[in-house]
């Protein structure tokens, strides 16, 4: 792994916004002004990320399995069964199984991340999320050298899933990352939000978080995960793919075909609420545009 | 029929005003909803609110296409609520369309971007403007100087409108979703009854 990924926010920056410029003026004294302008660019745009409250993030959700309208899943999803769960891991590894969720997660290092997630439909939250690096898991599990990406199934219960009963789209819901993408350090397999466990709407009890993705990649209530050596199946790709890539990395020159990806609009600001750019990789340029060096990304969206 | 005798007499005591009275009402409703983010308009109001307009316009628009075979199949007499449902209907289309265009896009450039570009929106945009030309002439005045016939003849793209809309409604939806195929079977079905099959033939190419 090249390095573990810092996170600059912390849930200080959930507290109000006077006890944060105090913090923050704490700090510049701290570090002197030297450092803190050396380093203001990054800090600037990150001091004016706030977290979405708790309500927002689960009030508001796309989980077709549960409807289609974006308080369906917290009206719907309560009936979802998440005791047991059991995650079966399988192809080009050396440890495959069915490994339940404690198991899966047993000796790894539990974080708080408070990312940007943005949606393809472009509005946008940040999310504290709690969990453990993908990468962490996937060498616990042992990838083989001629694996190349990592493929997601989401769980299907149709007893309880009147989208699924609907067929809104083909299910169980699928997803893939390339391995590089898999392996980076800011991608997470999350397992809470503000420190409670993930909330049945989001994805309980585990589901990926890719930041720099628009919010579909990021598949819900995880019950397989593939090593392959084939780009896997995507569902939105499946349904339309001239709408939505394999990669769908969060890029505000390529439209949707439907509208456009230049602006967002992030969730909690009322009715007057203005937009803003969108990042180019959602914010984590500097991160992850290694990853696609080379790549037309115009072809590959 | 005892039910729709009963029905027409007392609807004749009801005024038509009562229409714009209760669509103004519901649209400021709607809005103070989202002002203060009760309930469906909690997290977001903007997008929930210009849903509920559209919605609603879609729906007065079905509501005065329902009014002539509601008359000739079961005798029930709404003919002059009529007006008022369809001028509502285009009030609601207006503010579906500021809603869009001021709270959620936020730029006079960027609407017409959007208009252009973006196929559900255009079809949406031309519903709009198949109903200027009708909430214009829904008044005596413009009934008398085009004369009965060409103003029923106009009046034919309430047809076009509702069918723009049902089809913009379709476009944009993700999935399959069974709202907008029930607008558009139900549109196609009253459009189907005003048909005149007998007077269709083959046209002739000579
Ligand atoms: C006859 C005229 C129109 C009708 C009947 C109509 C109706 C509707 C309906 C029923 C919806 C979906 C509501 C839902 O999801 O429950 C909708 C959404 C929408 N309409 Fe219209 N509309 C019309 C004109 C327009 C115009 C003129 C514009 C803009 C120029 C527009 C922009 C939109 C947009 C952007 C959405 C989707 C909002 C989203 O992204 O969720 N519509 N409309």
């Amino acid at each position: 792994m090249a390095y573990r990924w810092k996170n600059d926010l912390t849930r200080a920056d959930v507290t109000p916004k006077a006890a944060y410029l105090n913090r923050r003026q704490i700090m510049a004294g701290a570090m002197g002004l030297g450092v803190a302008g050396a380093t203001g660019g990054v800090a600037q745009a990150q001091a004016e990320l706030e977290p979405n409250s708790f309500e927002d993030i689960t009030s508001y959700n796309n989980f077709y399995e549960f409807g289609t309208g974006k308080e369906d899943p917290a009206r719907n999803a309560g009936a979802l069964v998440t005791e047991p769960w059991s995650i079966k891991v399988d192809g080009m590894v050396d440890n495959p199984g069915d490994y339940t969720l404690a198991d899966l997660l047993d000796g790894l290092t539990a974080e708080e991340r408070i990312y940007r997630f943005r949606c393809v439909e472009a509005w946008s939250m940040v999310v504290p999320w709690n969990g453990v690096e993908l990468a962490d898991v996937l060498a616990k599990v042992g990838v083989q050298s001629q694996a190349k990406y990592v493929a997601f199934e989401t769980t299907v219960q149709p007893d309880v899933m009147i989208g699924v009963q609907r067929r809104v789209i083909p299910f169980p819901y699928v997803e893939g990352l390339r391995l590089d993408e898999a392996m980076h350090p800011l991608t997470l397999l999350a397992t809470g939000i503000y420190g409670e466990p993930m909330p049945n709407q989001n994805g309980a009890p585990i589901r990926l978080v890719v930041p720099w993705k628009y919010g579909f990649k990021s598949i819900k209530s995880i019950v397989r995960i593939t090593l392959t050596d084939e780009e896997p199946p995507a569902s939105w790709n499946i349904i339309n793919p001239r709408e939505y890539g394999f990669y769908s990395n969060v890029n505000p020159n390529v439209d949707h075909p439907r509208w456009s990806q230049a602006t967002e609009r992030q969730i909690g600001g009322g009715l007057f609420a203005s937009r803003k750019d969108t990042l180019m990789f959602n914010g984590y340029e500097a991160e992850v545009a290694s990853l696609y060096e080379g790549m037309d990304l115009n072809e590959f969206y | 029929m005892d039910v729709v005798g009963t029905l027409n007499a007392a609807l004749r005591r009801v005024p038509a005003w009562l229409v714009y009275v209760a669509g103004a009402a519901w649209a400021v409703w709607l809005f103070w909803q989202a002002l203060n983010q009760l309930g469906p308009y909690k997290v977001e109001p903007i997008n929930v609110l210009e849903r509920a307009y559209g919605e609603v316009a879609l729906q007065l628009l079905v509501a005065g296409l329902f009014v002539t075979p509601l008359r000739r199949f079961l005798g029930l007499n709404l003919l002059k609520f009529r007006r008022a449902i369809g001028v509502t209907a285009f009030f609601f289309v207006l503010a579906h369309f500021l809603v869009f265009a001021v709270l959620d896009v936020q730029s006079l450039e960027r609407v017409w971007t959007e208009i252009v570009k973006r196929p559900y929106v255009t079809v949406g945009m031309a519903g709009f403007l198949a109903l200027i030309p009708l909430a214009i002439t829904s008044n005596n005045l413009s009934i008398r100087k085009l004369g009965g016939a060409t103003w029923r003849k106009l009046h034919k793209l309430t047809y076009a409108a509702g069918l723009l809309g049902a089809v913009h409604f379709l476009w944009l939806v993700k999935g399959f979703q069974i709202e907008p195929i029930i607008y558009t079977v139900i549109i196609v079905g009253l459009l189907a009854t005003r048909v005149k099959w007998s007077s269709l033939r083959p046209a002739a190419t000579a």
